[in-house]
């Protein structure tokens, strides 16, 4: 009895002993050997496994072409994947492992802005940079404490778009009213929603009417009905393509005639299916339109249906855009570490991709073009930038 | 081995107070890095979470599905306390408050559907944390769908290790406490148990309400440790994640529940290398175990250093307790 005792004591001692030897814990290192690790971080599995399975082959065909290329510095990129389930907190879990195991000089992802949320108090403590290419959310990158010196992404903002389309509303269709029907279980909607609200109404318009719908919504009919009964230039709709293709259907049926505006959510093809041939009169704001005849886009496009057998959408878009914008940080950094690379990225001037060149403001974000793309009174496909 | 209380202490206080030790000189030392401290965190949640909810399902026959929903409440409280009063005693405040909010919500929807038998439960507590979701989205207070971020960080090696232990031991005293004894009766038989004057509905919502506390508290210390909360992550998949730990655990055996807890992070982390196939492979694993231990990892059974050869009393008729 005495001498278990007595043991346990002698080992807890010889413990607090080799503890006290080995000293404190290393923080991310430099990346060793003739690879540059970057982490991908992206939800594969779970609600929204679209959007971070577009991201990742958005990301791995850019890091094949800089590869062919000769890599960064003659060094290879070297992508490590995993999965978070598109849970906030596996996102932190992965994060952490990413930064402090694999020693990686760079995260990608996640794609959605709570999951990127989740891992930037990581990066901070670690001092590797997170990179998003579609955390939309205005306080990603910065909030009220200033800031986040470790977050950056390569998409515009939620009030950013929910602005530009309000603007587009004034000037294209000369609109004194608007109407704003969104999805109440997204934060991206509301952003959209209160940007737009609040550049319209800055702006003498007046918006008449606001109703929201639960996500997976699939009954439109009442709230259109009552739309029609009022009085209103366009219909500003900031939700995703499944409950949009089936509002702007149901609206066309009832004869709701007014131009529909959207924001990227509407970017898919299953809107068009959803809408069938009433797609007519519908405008959204995107990061990028395949219909661009810049050769950066077309090679891009080429290059991406080449590997994967489809056009490619605007995460697909992003996606690559970010992993272009995070190599060209590692090659312009005079260290090669999670913080030099961070200084690079911050400094970022005239990055041109094929979401359109940008700089990286004080903020960390982006100051890039908005795109429109739109299905005009005959449902014929154009884009125009904003 | 004859004094208890030195049986006691070799048994319970000594590994506890050596493994804490450990652990915080290794995360000192830096051989436990920010990833393992991660583990630890989720492996400590979900004890909390599966211990709560194993009192009410395992221990008192009542099927829940509805433990996010307590969590759900706990988290938020949590998160908007010390967000508002970002120090020690917000942090304190805000679990309390959860852990309490989270029992009197559990208390009021126990009361009436408690009363139902079997499955109708089930229902009602899917419905009850359905309705707490979507509260939490449609409050302008808790930010709708986008949640709340930052949430302050409190939660350390010390305050997983005293929460878990503390809830896990507060929850086996219980479940030895005479009122343990009642919801145990009720679990076996419901009529017989009313039948020698347990009060049935009284003892299951009595167990519903600790257990909905715990989960409460449990949903505090995810809020104080990972940063961002929202809505949706306490949507229904959380119950079913909760009730697998359980289950996978045994239905009735509290050191199962934690067992459990650490052997889905293990399998969970093995995978991570996986991420195409991970989910597939995990809820094969699900299905392997379940097909070879369908009552569970421990059954009703409990483990314990107390069934080791040199510990173990002589009484037989006491070790036969033990180990049912």
């Amino acid at each position: 009895m005495k001498r278990i005792l007595t043991g346990l004591a002698a080992a807890t001692v010889g413990l607090a002993m080799l503890a006290g030897c080995s000293g404190g814990a290393g923080t991310a290192q430099a990346p060793q050997g003739d690879t540059i690790k970057i982490g991908l971080n992206y939800e594969l599995s779970g609600d929204v496994a679209t959007y971070g399975e577009a991201s990742v082959q958005g990301i791995e065909l850019a890091a094949e072409e800089v590869n062919a290329a000769g890599g960064i510095d003659g060094k290879k990129i070297e992508l490590v994947k995993y999965d978070t389930k598109s849970d906030a907190a596996e996102a932190t879990t992965l994060a952490t492992k990413l930064m402090t195991q694999d020693k990686v000089i760079t995260v990608i992802g996640p794609a959605t802005s709570g999951g990127m949320k989740a891992t930037i108090p990581v990066a901070e403590r670690q001092k590797v940079p997170v990179v998003s290419g579609s955390a939309t959310a205005d306080d990603v990158t910065v909030d009220g404490n200033g800031v986040k010196q470790f977050a950056f992404r390569t998409c515009f903002n939620d009030s950013f778009q929910g602005t530009a389309a309000a603007n587009y509303a004034v000037k294209k269709f000369s609109a004194k009213k608007a109407v704003i029907l969104r999805d109440s279980s997204s934060d991206y909607s509301k952003g959209l929603a209160d940007a737009f609200r609040e550049t319209f109404t800055a702006g003498g318009g007046e918006i008449v009417s606001e109703d929201a719908y639960a996500k997976g919504a699939d009954n439109f009919n009442a709230v259109m009905t009552k739309f029609k009964g009022q009085q209103f230039d366009v219909i500003y709709l900031p939700g995703y393509y499944t409950e949009a293709g089936k509002a702007i259907k149901q609206a066309r049926d009832l004869g709701v005639t007014q131009p529909i505006l959207g924001g990227d959510g509407f970017d898919s093809p299953v809107l068009a299916e959803q809408a069938g041939a009433q797609l007519k009169d519908v405008y959204f704001t995107n990061h990028y339109s395949s219909a661009d005849q810049d050769p950066k886009v077309q090679d891009f496009i080429k290059a991406f249906e080449a590997k994967y057998s489809a056009e490619p959408n605007a995460f697909n878009a992003l996606g690559y855009d970010t992993l272009k914008f995070v190599a060209d940080g590692v090659s312009r950094a005079t260290e090669k570490t999670g913080e030099g690379v961070q200084r690079a990225l911050a400094e970022t001037k005239g990055f041109a991709g094929v979401t359109g060149t940008f700089d990286v403001d004080e903020n960390h974000n982006p100051v890039k073009a908005v795109v429109f793309i739109g299905y005009d009174k005959d449902g014929k496909l154009f884009s125009e930038k904003g | 081995m004859k004094n208890p209380l030195v049986r006691q202490a070799l048994t319970l206080w000594v590994p506890l107070v050596l493994t804490y030790v450990i652990v915080l000189l290794l995360v000192q030392a830096g051989v436990v890095d920010a990833y393992m401290q991660v583990t630890i965190a989720t492996i400590c949640i979900n004890i909390v979470l599966a211990v709560s909810l194993n009192l009410i399902t395992g221990f008192t026959g009542q099927f829940s599905l509805g433990h996010a929903g307590f969590m759900a409440i706990g988290a938020y409280a949590t998160a908007l306390v010390t967000m508002r009063f970002d120090s020690i005693v917000g942090f304190i405040g805000g679990l309390l408050l959860g852990g309490i909010i989270a029992a009197l919500v559990g208390f009021l929807i126990g009361l009436p559907t408690l009363r139902l038998r079997g499955d109708y439960i089930a229902i009602a507590t899917l419905g009850m944390a359905e309705i707490i979701r979507i509260l939490l989205q449609n409050f302008e207070f808790t930010n709708g769908a986008a949640g709340l971020s930052p949430v302050p960080q409190y939660m350390d090696w010390t305050w997983f290790f005293v929460l878990t232990v503390g809830s896990v031991m507060l929850i086996r005293n219980f479940v030895r406490s005479r009122q343990g004894r009642d919801a145990i009766a009720v679990r076996e038989d419901e009529i017989a148990a009313e039948s020698i004057g347990v009060n049935t509905t009284r003892s299951k919502v009595l167990a519903f309400t600790i257990g909905a506390f715990f989960g409460g508290v449990a949903g505090g210390m995810y809020a104080s440790y990972f940063y961002v909360i929202k809505p949706e992550q306490f949507g229904f998949l959380k119950s079913i994640d909760i009730l697998v730990i359980v289950v996978l655990g045994g239905l009735g055996s509290l050191s199962g529940s934690v067992i459990a807890a650490f052997l889905l992070a293990i399998i969970s982390t093995l995978l991570q290398p996986f991420p195409g196939v991970r989910m597939i492979l995990y809820a094969l694993l699900l299905i392997v175990i379940m097909i070879f231990r369908p009552q569970g990892l421990l059954g009703n059974r409990e483990l314990s250093l107390r069934l080791l050869p040199g510990l173990r009393k002589r009484r037989r008729d006491d070790a036969g307790t033990e180990a049912a």
